[in-house]
C-alpha cells in the first residue's frame, strides 16, 4: 500500500481538476467512485482535502416518517432563496439480503427541482463496519471542495451507523414527530446527545406541544440541575415566541444563551443549549428559524472553539474508522488463506477448537510480523514507531 | 461481488438506477413493479415520482451517476419527451455511459426512431420482470467505468 496523497492517477488528477472547475458530472462521478471504493478513490479523496473547510455541514435525523426530506427540500430552497448553493447527501438503509435498495429520499426535494445548483445525491448503506460514514464523510468533503456553502446530510436516526454518519456534520438537526411516546423513543436511541437543534416537525398534529415539553424536560435533566436557571428561562421565553410571532428576537433567544448580547465579542460562550423549534415542513413554517438556528450554531461554535474540538474528533475519527477497515481487509485477506471463516468454523462445530482460540492462531503470525518491524524501526528511529503502536 | 483491488481495498460495486416517470402521465404501477424488482435483484434504484420534466430527469440522472435510466411512459408522448431527455444527458457528457431503457405501450413504429436517440431497448407489455433485470446486468455499464 503507497501513501495515498502521492499516487493520483492522470485520469483522476483531470477528474479532480474537472471538479474543481464546476463540472456537475466530475462531482457526481467522484462520489461514485468513494461510494464504490474504486482503485485510486482513496488518493482521490486525499487530494480533495486541501480544498476543503469552506462548507457548513448540517445532519439532519430522525424517525422514518418525521418528515426528514421535506424538511431538508425546504432548508435547500431558503438557502438558495439566500443565494448560497446546496449540497444534499439523503440516505436510504439497503437490503441486508440482496443488498438493494430503494431510495426515495428525492422525491420529496421538489422544491429546487431544475436548479443544479442543489446537488441532491443518494446514498445507500452500502458497506458495513463504519464503511458508510466514512463514505459520507468522503462525499462531503467532494461536495465542499466543489464549492458548496451548505451541505446537508439525511439519514434515518436508526442505529449506531446512522449516528456515526449524522456525526460528521458540524451542527446536528434532530427530528421528532408530535406524538406519545416518540420523544421518550429518542432518549432511548441516544439520538438526544448528538442534537444540537430540535425540531418538532408536523407541529399542527394533536400532540406537538406534548413532545415540545417532554424534550424541554429531558434537556433540562440533562443539563444537571439547571432548575430555575438561566437556561431553563431561555427556554420559556423561546416557548413564546414560537408561534412565529418575531422569529428574529426569537432566534437570539433560543440561540445560545450567550448570544443575548451579539455585538459584543463574548469570550467564553456558555454551554450551548438546544433549542427547540416546531415547523410544518411541507408548507414551510418555521423553517426560516431552523435556518437561523443553524446560523446561531455555527456562530456558537466558532466563538467557543468548539468547531476546531469537534473537528479533531471527527478526523480521530476517520483515521480509526480508515485503519479498522484497512485491518480488517487484511485480515480477511488471511482467513481467506486459512481455507475461509466456513472451515474453521466447523471445525468449532465439531469441537475440535473455539472461536479464541482460532483467532489466537491467526493473529499470531501478525504479531510477530509488527513485533519485528517494531524492533527494526526503535534500532533505526526510535521516534516512528509510535504509528506501529497504534495499529495494534 | 466484491472484489480486490491494487489499494487493498474491497470494491463494493452496485447497479444504479433512476426508474422515472415523465411527463403527463399517472400510470405509476409499472415503474413501481421495476423498481422493487430492480432492488430485489440487487440493485439500487432510485425513483423520480410522478410528473416529473425531461430536465428534472436529467438533473437526476446526472447527480446520482446512475448507470441505467428506465423511463416509463404510457401517455404517447415519447417521441418528444425521450429525444429531450437524451439530448439533456448529451449536454452533460452522461449520454453515453447510461443504459437508457423506456418501457410502457410503445408501437412497434416508434421504436427504431428512439433506438436511434440512443435509447437501448424498448420494453413493452409482457415482458417479464426477469428478462428486464436480465438485460440490465449485462448491459449496465458498470464495470467498465471504474478503471
Amino acid at each position: 500500500m503507497t501513501a495515498a496523497r502521492s499516487t493520483l492517477d492522470p485520469d483522476d488528477r483531470r477528474l479532480l481538476e474537472q471538479l474543481l472547475e464546476g463540472d456537475h458530472r466530475a462531482l457526481a462521478r467522484t462520489i461514485s467512485k468513494i461510494e464504490n471504493r474504486a482503485p485510486g478513490s482513496r488518493a482521490l479523496v486525499a487530494a480533495l482535502y486541501e480544498h476543503t473547510g469552506n462548507a457548513d455541514v448540517i445532519g439532519i435525523t430522525g424517525s422514518p416518517g418525521a418528515g426528514k426530506s421535506t424538511l431538508v427540500d425546504k432548508l435547500a430552497e431558503t438557502y438558495r432563496e439566500r443565494g448560497e448553493t446546496v449540497g444534499i447527501i439523503a440516505i436510504d438503509p439497503s437490503s441486508p439480503f440482496t443488498g438493494g435498495a430503494v431510495l426515495g429520499d428525492r422525491i420529496r426535494m421538489a422544491s429546487t427541482i431544475g436548479d443544479m445548483d442543489v446537488f441532491v445525491r443518494s446514498m445507500s448503506a452500502r458497506g458495513t463496519l463504519g464503511g458508510l460514514s466514512t463514505a459520507t464523510a468522503d462525499a462531503v468533503k467532494a461536495m465542499d471542495a466543489f464549492g458548496k456553502d451548505k451541505i446537508i446530510v439525511e439519514t434515518v436516526g436508526a442505529g449506531q451507523n446512522e449516528i456515526d454518519v449524522v456525526r460528521t456534520a458540524d451542527t446536528v438537526v434532530v427530528l421528532v414527530p408530535p406524538g406519545s411516546g416518540d420523544a421518550v423513543q429518542t432518549l432511548k436511541a441516544g439520538i438526544l446527545e448528538i442534537a444540537d437543534v430540535f425540531v418538532v416537525n408536523k407541529a399542527d398534529r394533536d400532540g406537538a406541544d406534548r413532545t415540545v415539553q417532554e424534550l424541554l424536560e429531558m434537556i433540562e435533566l440533562g443539563e444537571g440541575g439547571g432548575f430555575g436557571g438561566a437556561s431553563s428561562r431561555a427556554r420559556s421565553d423561546q416557548h413564546h415566541h414560537r408561534d412565529g410571532v418575531d422569529h428574529h428576537d426569537s432566534s437570539a433567544t433560543d440561540g445560545s444563551t450567550a448570544d443575548s448580547d451579539s455585538t459584543t465579542d463574548d469570550p467564553a460562550p456558555a454551554r450551548w443549549t438546544p433549542p427547540i423549534l416546531e415547523t410544518v415542513a411541507t408548507d414551510g413554517t418555521g423553517v426560516d428559524e431552523v435556518v437561523d438556528a443553524l446560523a446561531d450554531h455555527r456562530t456558537y461554535l466558532e466563538r467557543s472553539g468548539e468547531r476546531d474540538v469537534r473537528a479533531r474528533e471527527r478526523y480521530a475519527e476517520e483515521i480509526r474508522t480508515i485503519l479498522r477497515e484497512d485491518v480488517h481487509d487484511l485480515l480477511a485477506e488471511e482467513l481467506e488463506d486459512r481455507g475461509g471463516v466456513a472451515s474453521l468454523a466447523d471445525a468449532v462445530r465439531a469441537g475440535e477448537t473455539d472461536p479464541y482460540t482460532v483467532v489466537d492462531e491467526i493473529l499470531e503470525p501478525l504479531e510477530a510480523c509488527l513485533a519485528e518491524v517494531e524492533r527494526s524501526e526503535s534500532a533505526v528511529d526510535s521516534g516512528s514507531s509510535s504509528d506501529v503502536e497504534t495499529r495494534r | 461481488m466484491s472484489e480486490q483491488d491494487p489499494d487493498g481495498m474491497q470494491s463494493q460495486r452496485s447497479i444504479r438506477c433512476l426508474v422515472a416517470k415523465v411527463g403527463l402521465d399517472g400510470h405509476d404501477r409499472g415503474a413501481h413493479v421495476i423498481a422493487r424488482a430492480f432492488r430485489d435483484a440487487g440493485f439500487e434504484v432510485i425513483y423520480s415520482g410522478l410528473h416529473k420534466a425531461p430536465e428534472e430527469i436529467v438533473q437526476a440522472a446526472v447527480q446520482e451517476d446512475v448507470d441505467v435510466l428506465g423511463i416509463s411512459i404510457l401517455s404517447g408522448a415519447h417521441n418528444t419527451l425521450v429525444p429531450k431527455i437524451m439530448d439533456g444527458l448529451e449536454e452533460y457528457g452522461a449520454a453515453d455511459d447510461t443504459l437508457v431503457l423506456v418501457g410502457g405501450v410503445i408501437p412497434e413504429e416508434d421504436r427504431p426512431s428512439l433506438k436511434a436517440a440512443g435509447v437501448a431497448a424498448v420494453f413493452g407489455p409482457g415482458t417479464s420482470i426477469g428478462e428486464t433485470v436480465e438485460f440490465v446486468r449485462e448491459n449496465a455499464p458498470t464495470y467498465e467505468r471504474d478503471r
